[in-house]
């Protein structure tokens, strides 16, 4: 078995026959699956493979996503597909009151293996309601797994671990990333496990740290800076719940300086979290204060030229680098300091 | 169609559903001086009065069969076989309970027993029995699904959502509607449109009935009914008892939407316990004697279960941390 080049949406229908194939009870439910195999090719094939277990439903949201939740609750996995992330607001109540909270105030007796799948993101003049990349509501939801994976290898290994995993587990896949293409193991059992962040780049001067179709522009913003010597680490989380700070703050540790980018805006996002969480496991390895990168702070508008301002570019990235980089290395400094300081002293202000 | 005559149903039968009827008053009596105690958290919705809807729903259920309730939900929940003594240990926030504690009076599951659990949320049963159907229909078994609700719940768009995405798929699901005429404190005569819950079925294309939720046998007639016919796979259906609660929306509510006068005269002319044991009594299937039995051996049933609770141990308050996945 090989490895070929394959888009995020032949990846995808890929993780999805293979394990359809491998589980019976594995089933996809959702609204307009099967005339075009789905509306970005995601399911191309399936409906001809598997015509019971690909369910064209009308449009009730609501009842789509509990018809996951109960049908997880009775013994199958269903991929619930939720045609734009946008639109989980109308099944809110059973995404945040049932779906995560089953298992918790049943004492465990619930178990819910459904993954839900939704396309976010911005750029394509969706405008408001079919653009915004909404993570965050759900990482603030205890009782939910949250993935957002860039590389086609990845949507394919995590969509599977996703499948098999018995909890539920929040799916977003970017709409600019359908066609984006990479290398994909043809192997039935190449599984991404939950929660491991990947190093797409190596660095030792500053660490950005991204997801999704932001990995893009980090990417983009490390090839420019390289040529100008900074020599940037990317990070690309993967999972967003359960995230890996190991291998943030291993990094972190060498470069000393973050910069967080992702396309949700800035207040209350995801970026937040992280930049917290640094702050207080590794203060003291820090040389610059944490920058975040994001989205304005207003909804998604429409016409391409105010679409672009309003989102996060490679531009952006490379000042927040350029910013971070000003500040002078304090690991010479308080090293200097510390063999100053008397004992007793040293004590008190650890 | 299959007419299943109530009053063949066995004598055994009968006195199985005065036993749990009697079971669920006085569980629901004994919940309610427990909460006036203060030893309950939190608050308590009780049914009674809406006994016959649910033990008479209950009765065309097969142990297999899938059961959603409602945050008013600890008579579906012991209609369809739990344990009161882990259902007092979770309304007592104890370690032993259903839930471990964790989900409380609102939100008592039985896995074991196919009770997919109360609900806090009303309406948020309505989904998730569609859930239920899609996977029976995907498995291929006879099982069936079915969801109770009030008629506060029937406005929610979910009932709509439910009922039509049923129809479509012809999914094996009963729709119970127990009509207790008040949502919360909001009359269902100003609130519901269109004369009555059931007869929604007509724009589903999908059969309605109504009956006299104080009348167990009634209710056990049409509700077997509507269950054979999901079983069969011809789709599902809505049943509307039409019942009352002579409590109020929860415990401690001062009920200044009705009069005491409504709820007394119900009691005195529809008690549905009353009812039966009358009923009973005239087919000689039971004697006072045997029927003040029944209730003693209710009585015994439900001190034994609060014993357990009570004695039960609290969880360890980090026991917060647990369940909240399988793999962590």
């Amino acid at each position: 078995m090989g490895v070929r080049d394959l888009s995020c949406s032949l990846a995808m229908a890929e993780a999805l026959a293979e394990e359809m194939e491998r589980d019976p009870t594995v089933f996809i439910i959702g609204e307009d699956l099967t005339a075009h195999g789905g509306i970005f090719g995601q399911f191309r094939g399936l409906p001809e493979r598997f015509p019971d277990r690909i369910i064209d439903t009308p449009i009730s949201e609501t009842s789509i996503v509990g018809a996951g939740i109960g049908a997880a609750l009775t013994g199958m996995r269903p991929i619930i597909d939720m045609h734009f992330a946008d639109f989980v607001t109308t099944a809110m109540d059973e995404i945040v009151n049932q779906m995560a909270k089953l298992r918790y105030m049943s004492g465990g007796q619930a178990k819910l293996p459904l993954v839900l799948w939704a396309p976010d993101g911005a750029g394509i003049s969706a405008a408001a309601q079919h653009s915004q990349s909404v993570e965050s509501w759900f990482i603030h939801t205890p009782g939910l797994k949250v993935v957002a994976p860039f590389e086609p290898a990845d949507v394919k290994g995590l969509l599977k671990a996703a499948i098999r995993d018995d909890d539920p587990v929040i799916f977003f896949q970017h709409k600019r990333l359908f066609r984006w293409t990479g290398p994909v193991a043809e192997h039935h059992e190449y599984l991404v496990p939950l929660g491991k962040a990947l190093i797409k780049r190596h660095g030792s001067d500053v660490t950005i740290i991204t997801y999704s179709r932001m990995t893009y522009e980090c990417l983009e913003a490390a090839r420019i800076l390289a040529q100008q010597g900074i020599q940037a680490e990317v990070i690309d989380l993967r999972t967003l719940k359960p995230f890996d700070m190991e291998l943030i703050a291993e990094s972190l540790r060498k470069t000393r300086r973050a910069v967080i980018a992702h396309e949700a805006c800035l207040t209350g996002g995801f970026g937040a979290e992280i930049a917290a969480r640094i702050g207080e496991e590794l203060f003291e390895h820090l040389d610059a204060p944490v920058l975040r990168v994001a989205a304005k702070d207003v909804p998604i508008p429409f016409s391409p030229v105010l679409e672009k301002f309003v989102l996060p570019q490679a531009e952006d990235i490379l000042n927040a680098v350029r910013t971070v980089m000003k500040y002078p290395s304090r690991a010479v400094t308080r090293a200097c300091s510390i063999t100053k300081t008397p004992r007793s002293k040293r004590r008190r202000s650890g | 169609m299959a007419y299943i005559d109530p009053y063949a149903m066995s004598p055994e039968k009968k006195i199985a559903l005065l036993e749990t009827m009697v079971l669920i008053r006085v569980f629901e009596e004994r919940v309610a001086t427990l909460f006036a105690q203060q030893l309950i958290p939190g608050f308590v919705h009780l049914s009674i009065g809406q006994e016959a809807s649910t033990v008479g729903s209950c009765a065309a259920l097969r142990p297999d069969d899938y059961i959603v309730s409602t945050h008013r939900g600890h008579a579906h929940i012991l209609a369809k076989g739990a344990d009161p003594k882990y259902m007092f240990a979770e309304c007592l926030g104890k370690k032993t309970g259903y839930c471990k504690g964790k989900g409380g009076s609102m939100h008592i599951a039985d896995f074991s027993k196919n009770i997919l659990g109360a609900n806090g949320v009303v309406g948020g049963g309505f989904p998730i029995i569609i859930g239920a159907g899609f996977s029976i229909k995907l498995r291929k078994t006879d099982q069936v699904g079915m969801v109770f609700f009030g008629d506060g719940a029937s406005n929610r768009g979910t009932f709509h959502e439910a009922c039509n995405m049923a129809a479509v798929f012809k999914l094996p699901i009963v729709f119970v509607c127990e009509n207790n005429m008040y949502a919360s404190t909001s009359p269902a005569s100003k609130m519901v449109a269109g004369g009555s819950i059931a007869g929604r079925a007509h724009a589903y294309g999908i059969p309605g009935f109504i009956t006299d939720g104080s009348n167990v046998l009634a209710v056990a007639e049409v509700v077997q009914e509507a269950v054979d016919r999901a079983r069969r796979g011809e789709g599902p259906s809505i049943v509307e008892t039409e019942t009352y609660r002579y409590k109020g929306h929860f415990e401690g509510d001062k009920q200044k939407y009705r009069t005491q006068d409504e709820i007394q005269n119900y009691r005195m002319t529809r008690d549905p316990i009353d009812r039966f044991e009358r009923v009973l009594q005239e087919e000689g299937i039971l004697t006072k004697t045997a029927i003040k039995e029944i209730w003693a051996a209710a009585h015994t049933r439900i001190e034994e279960a609060v014993r357990f609770a009570m004695e039960s141990p609290l969880p360890e308050p980090e026991e917060a941390l647990d369940d909240v996945f399988v793999n962590p």
